[in-house]
């Protein structure tokens, strides 16, 4: 480009910019507000519609070009999610009302085997078991990490090595978990003449101990996070009003507590009707009892009920087994749900 | 607002007491080092337990567990030599395959997804709100769910491979690194990649120069989570992969268990052994990213 025509070229983006900058004799401010108002009310069902269909940015000078590139942003992560969530869940469904051995030879037969799901009495079995579970861990891995926390928050020497000797066993996975513990339980339990696959009671409180030694370290990471959030003056004009550690305690400490307290209650919930692992390798369902004149495990939780129906020597309870799978499914899901709401609540508003 | 009514209090019974409580204090600080020095121990005792065990020999096991392996109990290294390669399978190759599914997929899921997070924050149209939606449900969704479906869906697409099952990881883990990328772009002022648009920085560049860095400390939380999740875990490959041909570590305890009739106790102790070392040197390295990740993953799941 020749050089004289620099100074122009310049000249024209001054002009242009210009445009756009207040000037004194000008508010351009103002008038830009009412006609930001103006187009608001203006806005049709049909731009609403648009706008709700295409996204806010849509002329923004990123969003305009990014579209282009839908399917390098995007593209993997839908088609990964459709091959490995979206179509199984939707496959999943339908199977649970087939009667089938093989995808290929799935039968429409109703709502037979929820029919035959809920009259299944080892199912009924895991399931008060793994609720019984649940509840249980969830009270004693919950009271425990909050202590743990608090006193590390304390300021106690050492607390940055209790951290991470606690939180270590999070690392190690279940299956693992499972046979260390094993050998623990065995190890105790042959100096009695038993074992820990021959009795269900000792079976149910090996799990518990086996998942509060694996949980407390991750509940305690967020119950720390949560208490070192916490203003410090709260406390401090609890003190200064005059109350005892433990006043403060309840009524500052743990409403202020509460979204930590909502996410560790939520999360040990779940994970205590998820777990599976753990149950496998620590007792796999071990020992089984008759009742009715059917071999019910005794230490079975709802997941591994569910894989041992799918996987088991019977092929055609497949149906069943994807029929409780969707009960576990709403299970789950409603247990989620149902807490969060009911935690919500209480929160303290901030 | 009650301060100001309680205000005399605070003056009275200021000074004084507050010395005796204060060495009283202290004194209770360090019981409380002393207690909890004791937990630590017992904490650590199941990870040591594996240590003597290890070098047990079989039948003294379950007999002697806590117990030091001292005389006849003694193995030296014969429970690492027949664990290597107890059930028919070279544990290395185990290892060597758990390696790589976790490292693959974790860079997979940690590249696409926030790619992918970044377009849907950004352009927020109605395909990518019902994309964004559809994995937060699927954050509740147990895998027991969908695992029958999912491992048929698998075979038939031949993604039952070490090398093609970072895909299967990335379509059921993109849940939560979505919604965590998510959360995070949100926070970010949209002005510094539209200056850069501006600019005449193509998208993927935008991406790669400017949102890239702005998205490490998530990046690290996401990773540190997929990677907890995916080394250790056992029923997704076990149902997808071809397990006679590639086993991963858990995988390979497992069958070690189911294949015996009589397990060798000593030699399953070994293998465990040889498998939590390196995950016990990965969490005293990364410790930090690591505890962080997990606050950063639980404060939004």
């Amino acid at each position: 480009m020749p050089a004289v025509f620099y100074p122009v070229l310049v000249k024209e983006m001054i002009i242009l910019a210009d445009d756009k900058i207040p000037t004194m004799d000008e508010p351009v401010n103002v008038s830009e507000d009412v006609a930001e108002e103006e187009v608001e009310i203006k806005e049709t069902f049909l731009q609403k519609l648009s706008r709700f269909y295409w996204g806010k940015n849509r002329s923004s000078p990123l969003t305009k070009p990014l579209r282009k590139w839908f399917l390098l942003f995007i593209g993997p992560v839908t088609a990964a999610f459709v091959i490995g969530f979206v179509w199984p869940f939707i496959q999943g469904i339908y199977l649970s009302m087939c009667k089938f051995q093989l995808i290929q030879d799935a039968e429409f037969v109703g709502f037979k085997n929820y029919i035959s799901a809920f009259s299944d009495a080892s199912f009924m079995r895991s399931f008060w078991y793994t609720a019984l579970f649940a509840v249980v861990s969830l009270i004693l891995i919950n009271v425990l990490a909050f202590a743990v926390a608090y006193v590390l928050t304390l300021g106690i020497k050492g607390s940055n090595l209790f951290r991470t000797v606690f939180f270590m066993p999070n690392l190690i996975g279940g299956i693992v978990l499972g046979y260390i513990w094993s050998m623990i339980f065995d190890g105790v339990l042959s100096h009695f003449g038993t074992s820990i696959v021959q009795n269900s009671t000792w079976g149910f409180w090996g799990l518990i101990i086996l998942m509060c030694w694996q949980q407390i370290g991750y509940m305690m990471i967020i119950y720390v996070a949560g208490l070192n959030a916490i203003p410090e003056d709260m406390l401090e004009a609890a003190k200064i009003d005059g109350a005892s550690g433990w006043q403060s305690l309840w009524r500052v400490t743990i409403p202020n507590m509460m979204p930590s307290i909502t996410i560790c209650t939520f999360l040990s919930l779940t994970n205590g009707f998820k777990l599976f692992d753990q149950n496998l390798a620590l007792t796999n369902g071990l020992p089984v009892v008759m009742e009715g004149g059917v071999g019910v495990s005794q230490t079975e939780m709802l997941a591994l009920n569910i894989y041992n129906t799918f996987y088991g020597s019977n092929m055609s309870a497949r149906g069943t087994a994807q029929a409780k799978a969707v009960i576990f499914f709403v299970l789950v899901a409603a247990i989620g749900l149902a807490q969060l709401a009911y935690t919500r609540k209480k929160e303290v508003q901030q | 607002m009650k301060t100001e009514e309680n205000k005399p209090r605070k003056n009275t019974d200021d000074e004084m007491p507050k010395a005796g409580k204060l060495s009283g204090e202290k004194k209770r600080m360090k019981a409380l080092t002393v207690v909890f020095s004791i937990i630590c121990v017992v904490y650590v005792l199941p990870v040591l337990a594996v240590l003597v065990n290890s070098f047990k020999v079989n039948t003294y096991v379950k007999t002697d567990t806590f117990s030091l392996p001292t005389g006849q109990m003694w193995a030296g290294i014969s429970n690492f030599i027949t664990g290597m390669n107890a059930g028919n399978y070279p544990f290395w190759k185990s290892a060597l395959y758990s390696l790589v599914i976790t490292l693959l997929s974790t860079f997979l899921i940690v590249i696409c997804t926030s790619m992918a997070a970044w377009y849907v924050a950004r352009v927020n149209s109605l395909f990518c709100k019902i994309i964004y939606y559809l994995c937060v449900f699927s954050m509740v969704v147990p895998f027991q769910m969908v695992m029958f479906t999912l491992s048929k869906t698998a075979d038939q697409l031949h993604l039952n491979t070490p090398w093609t099952i970072p895909i299967v990881y990335l379509g059921f883990g993109a849940g939560l690194a979505i919604f965590m990328f998510v959360g995070f772009v949100k926070s970010i002022p949209m002005e510094i990649e539209e200056a850069a648009a501006i600019d005449g920085c193509g998208p993927v560049r935008t991406y790669f120069s400017v949102v890239f860095p702005m998205l490490r400390p998530t990046m690290i939380s996401v990773g540190i989570l997929e990677i907890m999740w995916i080394w250790n875990d056992y029923l997704l490959p076990q149902l997808v992969l071809d397990v006679n041909e590639y086993k991963t570590i858990p995988i390979h305890l497992q069958y070690l268990k189911g294949s015996y009739g009589n397990v060798d106790l000593g030699a399953t102790m070994a293998i465990i052994l040889m498998s939590i070392i390196p995950v016990i040197v990965f969490y005293l390295v990364c410790q930090k990213y690591i505890i962080k990740g997990v606050a950063a993953g639980a404060v939004k799941g």
